[in-house]
């Protein structure tokens, strides 16, 4: 099963080495892994998104709360957690019915269009896992040149407890 | 104030730490620390290889529960320390190793003697440090103590570049620590200590199983306390022998895969368990589902990520062990009834411990050829009064040594459990010496593990630190030779240790007394007169080429399945 590790760690270099140590030293999956400064700049914050049964789990916030330079671990269970992703988008068209038909279905998304060409269209969407999944879906027959994934942010909400 | 260099901050810092002992190989990153070295109070020994030096800091540590402090140069000097890095972290061992570096500018150019070591160390360190600017030494060096004491100790290295050694800055005395993510929990849960000690006191066949954390909280007392007062049986892990006292009738001895036939069945047979720092190894759970598959499951531990990492637990307890067994024992003291219900009520479970004793008790047959059970319990009845320290290699030596050996004190055992580190005994008996100048400390050794560190003969014959080593030479790598006799069909492959040194003329050379026994009779004169010399001795004793360890749980079977011949 999928969780989301929400950790704080010291912005120090080397730690997220030590992370990604952790998980391969002892065999844990990451699927994907975000990292940047919070407000203070001394710490930051890192999205693990993770894959295992409730005692791997355990075992994964029990070993990264043992680091010396992790501050704080939450495991962000579905109710209590806001997660987005961002994808950026390439695709190859031309003017016309095809690249109508896609800044249609982009707006759908409440995509934005970064970059209009003559022949390239670079497109942004936001949102949770399921709806970034069913736009690539959607978008798919659509020449894809490049994409760039994100992997997961998420935050713990207020007054929710986990 | 007057700025001084980072060499010299250095070694004031560890002036402070009441560090009084450096073992240390010096070389071109280092030479300006090496430089100040004699100005100042720590005496340093000079090992003949960077691996000794931390095994060496690891026997001190283990000795006296200081922690230990090694000193190389870059490269090859910090590569050297992986394997004593790798020793004490397994087993737990509060060390600061200190590693040169080539200078700041060059970290990333393959410079002469770089080696990535704090990348290279990070899985086996509790924690290192990379120095960038002489002003971040002194407060670096004082986390690094303050991490590998506390808690759940282990090894913490520093790299230190050249500039930063000769950099200069002024020195602020007792900079505050800055360490917001490591705050070790050591006070039980007084409600899950509370739980706990109601199933003990409710226990029909319960057993302490003891590992080295006991010894680490310096918690024998409490246990020996505990465990006499509700007369409950003690078995403890290799790490943990000398935790409780092997001479009182309540001890199993060690459990696991060369365990005592009645440990591994008191501990299978339990209804309730209670471990102790203690972490469910493999060697000693076997089968992890057939382990005390019936018993509640009670685990003291300071490391949250040993609970339950092996074997579920029924009730955790996160804390020091000598605080839990502390409170343990205050809740014993104010309810008497119960004490002495649980203390009288275990009767028929002792009775049934002293059968499985009697049935199959640790055992050899001495014949014309020295056994080398033989010789470790005339180790120990030579040594009964004399309060020695006991290190081994890693093998058959090792569990002869911790099967037959009877064990009455802590941090009186020298022994690489998690790692099985061939050739630990000799240089962590030298940091015991060091530690211990009066006491006799002794290595029980393998032809082959010896060789793995031998040339610390010349160290312990420079500084007179008079170690006894005892090789039981079987001409074999013994303990895989007995896996090949039992699981490969005797297919002997590369354990034939054909090209031995004469050990007698290698103690010679190096300014040692070399002695050797090759029949029965002659083993105790021989030891005698190396216990009586003054300095460093090395025994070589030719015992029966394929003895076995008995008994044998073999790998991934349940404990109780024992190979008892």
């Amino acid at each position: 099963m999928k969780h989301i590790i929400s950790v704080l760690v010291e912005n120090e270099f080397g730690v997220l080495s030590r992370i990604a140590s952790l998980f391969s030293g002892r065999g844990f999956n990451i699927e994907s892994l975000t990292v940047a400064e919070t407000e203070d700049k001394t710490i930051s914050s890192m999205t693990i998104v993770t894959i295992g049964d409730d005692h791997i789990i355990e075992q994964i916030t029990k070993q990264l709360n043992k680091l010396i330079n992790v501050i704080k671990v939450v495991e962000l269970t579905e109710s209590v957690q806001m997660a987005r992703e961002m994808v950026l988008l390439k695709f190859a068209v031309n003017s016309g019915p095809k690249r109508l038909e896609l800044l249609r279905l982009v707006d759908v998304y409440q995509g934005r269009v970064l970059e209009l060409g003559a022949r390239s269209l670079i497109a942004e969407l936001t949102g949770e896992r399921a709806k970034i999944e069913a736009a690539l879906e959607v978008l798919s027959p659509f020449a894809i040149k490049e994409m760039s994934r994100t992997g997961m942010v998420a935050l713990a909400r207020d007054g929710v407890k986990n | 104030m007057k700025e001084i260099s980072g060499a010299q901050i250095l070694l004031e810092v560890l002036q402070e730490q009441g560090v009084e002992v450096i073992f240390g190989y010096p070389g071109g990153a280092v030479i300006n620390l090496y430089d100040c070295l004699p100005d100042y109070s720590c005496r340093h020994f000079l090992v003949r290889h960077e691996q000794a030096a931390v095994h060496a800091a690891d026997g001190y540590a283990r000795a006296t529960g200081k922690t230990g402090v090694a000193l190389v140069t870059s490269g090859p000097g910090a590569t050297n320390t992986v394997t004593g890095l790798a020793t004490a972290s397994m087993d737990s061992i509060p060390m600061v190793v200190f590693t040169g570096q080539v200078p700041t500018p060059l970290i990333g150019n393959d410079a002469f003697q770089e080696a990535d070591i704090v990348g290279i160390s990070r899985p086996c360190t509790k924690h290192n440090f990379l120095v960038k600017r002489v002003e971040d030494l002194e407060r670096i060096i004082n986390e690094a103590f303050h991490i590998a004491g506390s808690g759940r100790p282990g090894p913490v290295l520093i790299d230190l570049p050249k500039d930063v050694i000769a950099g200069k800055c002024l020195k602020k005395a007792a900079t505050k620590t800055l360490l917001k993510g490591y705050n070790p929990n050591y006070a039980g849960h007084p409600g899950q200590i509370q739980r706990a000690m109601e199933i003990i006191f409710k226990a029909k066949k319960p057993v302490f199983y003891v590992g080295g954390g006991v010894v680490l909280a310096d918690a024998a007392k409490e246990l020996t306390e505990l465990a006499r007062s509700l007369r409950i049986p003690v078995t403890t892990t290799l790490m943990g022998l000398g935790a409780f006292p092997e001479d009182d009738e309540l001890s199993l001895g060690m459990l696991g895969m060369h365990g005592t036939y009645r440990a591994n069945m008191a501990v299978t047979e339990s209804d309730v368990l209670v471990a102790l720092g203690a972490r469910f190894d493999d060697r000693v759970t076997g089968r992890v589902d057939k382990f005390a598959a019936d018993a509640k499951i009670i685990h003291i531990d300071i490391d949250p990520t040993s609970i339950s990492k092996n074997v579920s637990v029924d009730i955790p307890i996160v804390g020091d062990v000598a605080d839990v067994l502390g409170k343990m024992l205050d809740l014993m003291k104010s309810s008497e009834t119960e004490t002495k219900a649980c203390a009288g009520g275990h009767d028929a479970w002792l009775a049934e411990v002293a059968r499985w004793r009697d049935l199959h008790k640790l055992s050899y047959q001495q014949d014309d050829i020295i056994k080398p059970q033989f010789v470790v319990e005339k180790i120990g009845e030579l040594t009964r009064d004399k309060n020695p320290i006991v290190s081994t290699e890693v093998g058959q030596n090792q569990m002869w040594a911790a099967q037959f050996f009877t064990f009455t004190e802590p941090r009186s055992w020298l022994t690489s459990g998690g790692l099985g580190t061939m050739g630990y005994g000799l240089p962590a008996a030298m940091g015991a010496q060091v530690a211990f100048p009066e006491r006799l400390v002794i290595d029980i050794a393998g032809d082959g593990s010896i060789q793995m560190n031998s040339q610390e003969l010349a160290t312990v014959v420079q500084y007179n630190l008079p170690v006894k080593v005892i090789i039981l030479n079987n001409g074999y790598l013994g303990m895989v030779r007995q896996w090949q006799e039992l699981f490969f069909d005797k297919h002997y492959s590369s354990t034939t240790m054909d090209h031995a040194p004469d050990f007698v003329k290698l103690a010679d050379a190096y300014g040692a007394l070399g002695l050797r026994a090759t029949k029965p009779e002659e083993v105790e004169p021989v030891l005698r007169q190396a216990f009586a010399h003054p300095g460093p001795v090395v025994v070589d004793i030719v015992v029966a080429a394929e003895e076995n360890v008995y008994p044998m749980v073999p790998a991934g079977e349940a404990i109780s399945n024992m190979l008892l011949v």
